[in-house]
């Protein structure tokens, strides 16, 4: 790093705030969405939503227990007939109105995510939220063509009714992954949201009602582990998706092991960014900075391993400190805010928790970014850990948080060994200019998705989902669809 | 004046590396004939061998997936050869053991000669068939292709000890996996005599392992070990649960296969038996002059 470039530790940051002003609506109360109507839960519990970036109290949401679990899968049990027998082209103009409603109401649902779940409103205006409005619109136009989606060319029929537990970093994308499929093949389903970020989902549900969807097809059930444990213990299902920690994945497949049900499970991940000497190194770090800070790191495939050649280890490392001391945190409705608030204190907790494991096995913590830490709510500043070493417990286990672990290599093959060591294998990126290098190693890499001078790229039309025990099956593209196909 | 002879018992071993060791117990059981008679000896795979086998088996499967599919293919092909050379032992064996009539053991051996083929066939067109381009709304190219799952282990059949046994494994094989197999108990001698085709054949030592035994002692090493990718079995309801259950501390791939499949159905040709083999690979390559 040049001596002449002033750091930007003392750069003044004085340019004015664009803090996002629309404020959508939000009712004091939630019901659970079953069968076409908004009910409350048979026991009346409720629990309270906040947003984490400020701890303010933003709605009550019914808690659904056993019974209010019951009656959602007897609703999309129902509803599967018709449903599935509807006309293909119908089902999918029923689809198409989503994607298109949702993207008329993008900045509403933008905000709606970003309050409650403390992310960029840069990234959830332009990823979350139009990803799951193309989400939509991708799987609706398969309705029609689904028996040229499977090798063989006959006609598939659905799996029958889904549950589908979603996780809390990209709560309306996730449920727009595990939907959209789901109903373009004829399912129906009862989806549960993660605990603390059910806003998006219901307000999805709204917009499934607008639209006219028949009841029971569609039934979105809030509430805690009890309500997950209901959906996944139920009798009622033909196929759970899972996104989520591996822990309580492996639980669930244990749970159904006694049937033969379908499952997909979308779990835990420790991805590694291959950086080589010959790669193009400021896009590179940019790349890094992109594999772990976007969304605070709480992304399942984050590349929080950076595995850097030895030969510009110490330079890499130098230019990545530089753009992180850079990287704003604050309020998350700011247009110019890199770093948001992490989604919940227990989240936080357990970051924290990491960070100071590998103090304590001698690696080298530096915690940058720019901007006071707000008073309330749940930060973390963008962290790396240098001097880590592969049995480092922070090298071995997910963090799901802003912090990154720097680690080098010499050789190609020491490279790929060692991003490949590590029980997970959702995702992986290389970074060289040498394109045969650069498949090479693509293909060496034990990795469901691999990014090529490239990192955190999704597409509907791509296929998403891990190797080893970052899970089983795939979300988006033909390869997603066939995950809820009978065939 | 007629002269008795004794004729020489013959203990079939284990099929591991490529080697035939005794199973490491020391433990044997007979292999009846239809009647109930002894026919031979067996050796009762143990915990242990699955462990030898399993090291084996992992070893060999990232050169066996870097091989070219061609010529994959090839190896196939020339194991059909040696099944086809074998036809009138592999009838005898099916006739001995299970009864079978000479009708129906030798089409038994015709159609796991043909299927053998079949497979030599696929290695080579799995990725066109399996894999495809993603039109993704941005500047890169990206594309999705199958690949191994690692080294897998594979209940066979109890039932039709040589086409159900050679149809859990050949897709495997073909693309790019290594395999732990266990023979049917009661009928596993058209799988030994496959086991001894493999030395001269050319499929690598320790891509096919062969353990014959007993499912109540292997099923849950089978489903429990952690080096073990995926299984694929073909068993019952009770059994099937216990592969679930274990297989889900390393998240394993448990294909189950019905225990009363239909190995003459078309599937078994086509790209469905490739389910539970192959993982799914996403690649994104940007897409600039820059």
């Amino acid at each position: 790093m040049s001596t002449a470039t002033p750091s930007p530790k003392t750069a003044k940051w004085d340019y004015a705030p664009a803090p996002e002003s629309f404020r959508p609506e939000i009712n004091a109360d939630h019901g659970l969405y079953i069968d076409g109507k908004f009910v409350p839960a048979k026991s009346g519990r409720t629990m309270n939503v906040i947003n984490p970036a400020t701890e303010e109290h933003l709605t009550r949401v019914a808690e659904a227990g056993k019974s209010d679990v019951d009656r959602a899968y007897k609703a999309a049990r129902k509803a599967l007939r018709g449903w599935s027998r509807m006309k293909a082209s119908e089902r999918g103009k029923l689809l198409f109105r989503v994607a298109r409603k949702l993207q008329e109401r993008a900045r509403e649902f933008s905000v709606l995510e970003t309050l409650n779940n403390g992310k960029p409103i840069k990234e959830s205006r332009d990823a979350d939220i139009p990803e799951s409005a193309k989400h939509f619109f991708y799987h609706a136009g398969w309705c029609d063509k689904l028996r040229y989606a499977v090798a063989g060319g006959h006609q598939p029929g659905p799996v029958g009714v889904c549950g589908q537990i979603i996780p809390w970093n990209f709560p309306l994308m996730m449920a727009a992954w595990k939907l959209a499929p789901a109903l373009a093949c004829g399912n129906t389903c009862v989806l549960k949201p993660a605990e603390t970020t059910p806003l998006t989902a219901l307000r999805l549900a709204e917009l499934f009602r607008d639209c006219d969807f028949p009841p029971g097809v569609v039934n979105i059930v809030t509430g805690g582990p009890e309500a997950g444990k209901a959906i996944a213990q139920h009798e009622g299902f033909d196929k759970i998706a899972f996104t989520g920690s591996t822990e309580v994945g492996r639980g669930i497949v244990k749970g159904c092991a006694g049937r033969p049900v379908r499952l997909t499970m979308e779990l835990g991940g420790k991805g590694a960014q291959l950086i080589f000497a010959d790669a193009a190194i400021d896009q590179a770090v940019e790349s890094a900075v992109l594999g772990i800070f976007y969304n605070q790191g709480q992304v399942c495939c984050a590349g929080s391993r950076l595995l850097v050649e030895e030969s510009i280890a110490e330079m890499f490392q130098a230019k990545l400190l530089h753009r992180m001391a850079s990287l704003r945190m604050g309020d998350p409705m700011d247009k110019n805010t890199d770093v948001g608030a992490i989604n919940s204190a227990a989240q936080l907790k357990r970051i924290a928790g990491y960070v100071k494991i590998a103090r304590n096995e001698g690696a080298v913590v530096h915690e940058c970014g720019v901007g006071e830490i707000p008073k309330k709510g749940f930060w973390c500043k963008p962290t790396a850990l240098g001097g880590v070493q592969p049995a480092h417990v922070v090298a071995r286990e997910e963090i799901f948080g802003p912090v990154v672990c720097l680690m080098t290599f010499r050789t190609v093959d020491e490279a790929v060994a060692r991003a490949n060591d590590t029980p997970f294998g959702l995702s992986a990126g290389v970074w060289t200019e040498k394109s045969a290098k650069m498949f090479d190693v693509a293909r060496r890499l034990r990795a469901g998705v691999v990014w090529c001078n490239g990192f955190n790229l999704f597409d509907a039309a791509s296929p998403f989902g891990g190797m080893k025990e970052s899970g089983f099956g795939r979300e988006g593209g033909r390869h997603g669809l066939m995950e809820y196909l009978a065939h | 004046m007629t002269e008795s002879r004794l004729t020489v018992l013959k203990t079939h071993k284990l099929f591991i590396k490529g080697a035939f060791p005794r199973g490491e117990s020391g433990r044997t059981h007979p292999l009846h004939d239809k009647d109930g008679g002894v026919l031979a000896q067996l050796c009762t795979g143990s915990r242990k061998d699955l462990r030898e086998a399993v090291e084996a088996a992992k070893a060999a499967q990232p050169s066996w997936a870097a091989s070219t599919p061609y010529l994959r293919g090839q190896i196939l092909y020339r194991l059909a050869e040696m099944i086809e050379g074998r036809a009138d032992e592999l009838t005898a064996a099916l006739r001995e053991t299970t009864g079978a009539s000479a009708k129906n053991a030798r089409a038994e051996v015709n159609a796991a000669v043909d299927r053998t083929i079949c497979f030599a066939g696929w290695a080579d067109k799995l990725g066109s068939v399996l894999g495809n381009q993603n039109s993704v709304a941005a500047p890169y190219w990206n594309f999705t292709a199958p690949e191994p799952v690692g080294a897998l282990g594979i209940i066979a059949p109890e039932e039709a000890p040589l086409l159900g046994f050679v149809s859990m494994w050949l897709p495997a094989l073909c693309a790019g996996n290594t395999v732990i197999v266990l023979a049917s108990e009661r009928f596993p001698l058209p799988a030994l005599l496959m086991a001894e085709s493999m030395p001269s054949s050319d499929v690598p030592a320790g891509v096919f392992n062969l353990l014959t035994g007993f499912r109540d002692e292997l099923l849950k090493p089978f489903a429990s070990h952690r080096e073990i990718d995926g299984v694929v079995a073909a068993v019952n309801n009770a059994q099937a649960t216990v592969l679930r259950e274990q297989g889900a501390d390393n998240l394993k791939r448990v294909r189950i296969l019905d225990d009363r499949h239909d190995w003459s159905s078309e599937s078994c040709d086509g790209p469905d038996a490739f389910g539970g083999v192959v993982e799914y690979k996403t690649t994104w390559h940007p897409l600039s002059a820059e």
